[in-house]
């Protein structure tokens, strides 16, 4: 299953929820104002390594940039993906939630 | 009737408090606009940054990619509409990992405590 979240986890608790419904070998790809959560220095950091084990984590390039961001700002181990990695992870699983 | 109280030079002191993220909704670009108006009329403008507002001011955002205009330039040609009062939030900034030098224009970083006292002062609120 691939989880996308797009909202900023300062506003809502879209991460907080995603994570406790992602199972085991499930994807988590954060976009738009989401990709605030993969940044070093927030309480969201270690949310995010805490399921590192179970969960890979993926951020979208291009809203990252947007926002001043690059992969020195990131938490760990989140792969940097582009529009055409989006669509590969859309059809390499069977599923897709979407947390507003 | 309008263009009397226009030239009437009345200068009330306008705050603009900005607590959205810049390019997820369309908030943090309209309030820019509206800041802008104010501006034009000659008002006593002052912009605070709070809670994912802080985002707006962050340093090297490149919209290209998002196919959106960069709005957030603007904030750096503020100076030109004599708009140089920014206060940011101290608080915001450390609670998303961030310093003022992560920031792309000049502001004044305050604590929420003395941000209540700018809001005592102020006469006109716009909230975004």
């Amino acid at each position: 299953m691939l989880h996308t979240i797009n909202k900023s986890p300062f506003e809502k608790d879209s991460l907080k929820t995603c994570l406790r419904y992602a199972e085991k070998g499930s994807s988590v790809l954060f976009i738009e104002d989401a990709v605030y959560a993969c940044t070093k220095g927030t309480n969201f950091e270690k949310q995010i390594t805490e399921n590192q084990e179970n969960i890979s984590f993926y951020v979208l390039g291009p809203d990252l940039e947007a926002r001043g961001l690059d992969n020195s700002n990131l938490t760990n181990n989140i792969e940097i993906i582009d529009y055409k990695g989006f669509v590969k992870l859309v059809a390499e699983n069977e599923k897709t939630q979407n947390w507003l | 009737m309008e263009d009397q109280e226009l030239e009437s030079g009345i200068v009330k002191k306008f705050i603009y408090v900005n607590r959205k993220a810049p390019h997820g909704t369309i908030y943090a670009h309209e309030a820019l606009e509206v800041v802008l108006i104010a501006a034009a009329f000659e008002q006593d403008v002052s912009l605070a940054f709070i809670d994912d507002g802080v985002y707006q001011l962050k340093k090297g955002q490149n919209t290209d990619g998002i196919a959106t205009k960069n709005f957030t330039k603007t904030f750096g040609a503020l100076e030109m509409y004599d708009v140089e009062k920014l206060y940011v939030e101290k608080e915001s900034l450390e609670e998303r990992g961030l310093s003022e030098d992560d920031l792309s224009v000049d502001v004044e970083v305050l604590a929420s405590s003395e941000l209540k006292k700018l809001f005592n002062e102020s006469e006109v609120f716009f909230n975004f």
